[in-house]
């Protein structure tokens, strides 16, 4: 290597490095100045600083929660129920967000005149609508359209739908973890399937089934397990109870809350309607000759949507559509509105005022929302990188 | 990515830090107030409200805010700035009042809120004593055929406010009676009231007062009942700032000035005729005797305005709580030689 070259790299190096190095040091000092402003206004008011209150007992109750918890648990417990609650709407949020997105941005594009045109208007209607009125649309207007206690909705006697939330059979299982195991070993199985499937594919060009083979692994070995294995499943089915002349109560069963219900489906709604417009923009953007060119080697239609143009649109949905996930999880935020008890009304709100710990608390529950995110969208990043096309 | 994180989280840091960083508090333990000093400087009180709470503090269309926790505020105003009208008011949720007392966007915190141990030692805040006694009720449908709380069973809900005290104070009102239920918890009062009239919950829990109040609001006020039990104390007071014993001092006796004056029978409309009393505590209350004022730096006439602009007491209780048909019977609310409980040092 040329000495002289090496030299001259160094250097141009050296002038990359400074700005940002003073960049770096000035906002540490930005930092420190104000972590220093902070303590001493802070001590003026005789307020301490610490993160001791998370041990304490919270005593306050909360409506839903996936783990055990009541009032004698810690405020750091209160913290990881209201943490799993952000989770769970958030995971059932985006979950019907692209079942729906994919729909509607597909229907968008249909040749049928009717289907297109009712999906452009859902597509205007639902974004356009601020969230939080959404929110409180669906939870107020379902609220005064459902049913008292004693005159629910009736589903086959098994499930009831009522103003104080929706009552499902409770699943109540013997040996439940072999099932577990069984449906893990599907998994497996079929991840080698698929990869005997490739090799097969790209060897000898047999076509193997993989999906009904599939398909019909995991409805069969965890159905074994209930032939022999001793696994058996029964329901609780919830059961109407009087509490007083006019009140009653369903108990037993699962009870899923209505603020939890309203919330994904104004979360989904809203934001199923930008997942549509991506998937939209993802179809279009692959140029037609890319599906005359499949068609003219005889792929079928099916073929040509599946290996043809999905792998080019997903290289252009998915990125967006991580944005939207991303804004899905944060607007989950909102639930405070109508009392689903997530991170931040637990935490960010009751525990706040409880203990009055402002600055601890927020900043907990920025770093919560930064970290859910990050995670959100390191797994979208390596789904991206999956799915984008290797230049060879 | 890394880097990028990284200065995200430097950001997110040096702007919560910047919420911290209000303006200077009062130097503890000096004699001059600071913020006495700035509110003279700017012209008015900054007082913490609440967002809407008919007896309260409650804003009328043109923006008028009225009530008994107001007329705090009012007396304050009067006394340090000579005009009851001279406050800026700012509406706060539950979640907001602390911190903007102890960042300084607020001096008074007049705002239904009660007087609890951890409040007043842990978090940098100092109550200055009790404008109305209250206790945490319950409200039911008449149909429902509740009488008494002995009446509820396992599996009742029960909608409230979420960070207040009733959140607590239900907790273990359910515990000790063995009783299961579902707590649902709002951030606004007009959500809990939304959600109970549509039947969301059986009972609507809060202070009786907000009870009376927001009672007015359900679509059918005559088919709901308040249960007669008081489950806990509620002592509902002003607060301030811990550090600025000066200003505490001021906030504390402007609200001595309406219950005292009360007991002494001196009213908006005889203040300023009872200067030649024969009663030296009537004289000291209307500034015709002794030299009260000067220990907070205020003139002599402080006490004088407060009565004459703001009115005592019971005068504010009439006008805000009884005549508006919240709770016409002032109970624990009375002097303590009428029955009641509300008795405040001499102003001496």
């Amino acid at each position: 290597m040329n000495f002289k070259n090496l030299k001259l790299n160094l250097s141009n190096k050296n002038k990359d490095l400074i700005p940002q190095i003073l960049t770096v040091v000035f906002l540490i000092i930005i930092v420190i100045y104000f972590t220093i402003n902070a303590q001493s206004n802070m001590g003026n008011r005789g307020i301490s600083f610490g993160f001791g209150f998370l041990s304490q007992e919270s005593s306050f109750d909360i409506t839903f929660s996936l783990i055990d918890y009541d009032g004698s648990h810690s405020y750091a417990r209160a913290f990881l129920v209201g943490l799993l609650n952000t989770i769970l709407v958030s995971a059932i949020g985006i979950f019907f967000a692209t079942i729906l997105g994919v729909t509607i941005g597909i229907a968008r594009l249909s040749q049928n005149y009717l289907v297109a045109k009712s999906a452009e208007w859902y597509v205007e209607i639902f974004r356009n609508i601020p969230l939080i009125l959404q929110i409180f649309f669906w939870y107020f207007a379902a609220l005064r359209a459902l049913p008292l206690t004693v005159d629910s909705i009736n589903f086959y006697d098994i499930s009831f739908l009522n103003v104080k939330g929706w009552y499902v059979p409770k699943f109540v299982w013997t040996n439940f973890s072999l099932f577990i195991y069984s449906i893990i070993f599907t998994f497996i199985l079929i991840y080698f399937l698929a990869k005997y499937a490739q090799k097969q594919r790209d060897k000898f060009g047999k076509q193997i089934p993989t999906f009904y083979i599939s398909i019909l692994l995991i409805i069969g070995l965890p159905f074994l397990t209930f032939l022999i294995g001793g696994v058996s499943l029964s329901f609780e089915i919830p059961e109407l109870t009087q509490l007083s002349k006019t009140v009653y109560v369903y108990r037993g069963g699962v009870s899923i809350i209505p603020e939890l219900i309203s919330l994904a489906l104004a979360l989904s709604m809203y934001t199923a309607t930008f997942i549509a417009e991506n998937v939209r923009a993802g179809i279009l953007g692959v140029s037609k000759g890319q599906k005359e060119a499949a068609a003219s080697i005889g792929l079928t239609k099916g073929q040509i949507l599946k290996l043809v143009v999905m792998p080019q649109a997903l290289r252009i949905i998915i990125p967006p559509t991580t944005n939207q996930y991303l804004n899905l999880t944060k607007n989950s935020s909102l639930a405070a509105a109508i009392a689903y008890p997530d991170i931040v009304l637990v935490f960010a709100g009751t525990a706040l005022m409880q203990t009055g710990r402002a600055i601890e608390i927020i900043s907990i529950t920025m770093l919560t929302y930064l970290s859910l995110s990050l995670s959100i969208s390191v797994f979208m990043n390596w789904y991206n990188k999956k799915m984008a096309i290797k230049e060879k | 990515m890394i880097k990028s994180i990284k200065t995200w989280i430097l950001v997110g840091f040096a702007s919560l830090l910047l919420v911290a960083c209000g303006q200077g508090g009062g130097g503890a333990g000096s004699k001059k107030s600071k913020t006495l000093d700035n509110t003279k400087k700017a012209g008015f009180v900054k007082c913490g409200v609440s967002q809407g709470l008919p007896g309260f503090s409650n804003a009328d269309e043109a923006g008028n805010w009225t009530g008994i926790d107001v007329d705090v505020c009012r007396a304050v105003a009067a006394a340090v700035l000579g005009d009851a009208d001279k406050v800026k008011y700012t509406p706060l949720s539950a979640k907001e009042r602390f911190t903007a007392l102890t960042s300084g966007e607020i001096d008074v915190l007049a705002r239904n809120t009660t007087w609890t141990l951890s409040r007043d030692a842990d978090i940098g805040l100092t109550f200055v004593g009790v404008n109305f006694y209250d206790g945490q009720g319950f409200m039911v449908r008449k149909a429902s055929g509740i009488n008494s709380v002995n009446d509820f069973k396992n599996g009742i809900s029960a909608c409230t406010n979420t960070g207040t005290t009733t959140e607590l104070n239900m907790r273990d009102f359910f515990n000790s009676k063995n009783i299961s239920y579902e707590p649902i918890a709002f951030e606004k009062a007009d959500e809990v009231v939304q959600a109970y009239d549509a039947g969301r919950c059986d009972t609507y829990t809060t202070d009786k007062s907000g009870l009376a109040a927001q009672r007015t609001k359900l679509s059918n006020p005559d088919e709901h009942k308040v249960l007669p039990e008081t489950i806990s104390k509620e002592p509902l007071g002003p607060v301030v700032r811990q550090g600025d014993s000066v200003w505490e001092d001021i906030v504390r006796w402007s609200l001595n000035t309406m219950i005292e004056a009360e007991e002494y029978g001196v009213n908006s409309s005889n203040a300023s005729s009872l200067k030649d009393s024969d009663n030296p505590a009537i004289k000291r209350l209307v500034g015709a005797e002794g030299e009260l004022g000067a220990a907070f730096g205020l003139d002599n006439d402080w006490s004088l305005r407060i009565i004459e602009q703001v009115g005592n007491y019971g005068e504010s209780y009439k006008k805000h709580i009884a005549d508006t048909g919240i709770l016409p019977n002032r109970g624990p609310n009375e002097l303590w030689t009428k029955g009641g409980i509300l008795y405040v040092p001499p102003a001496r």
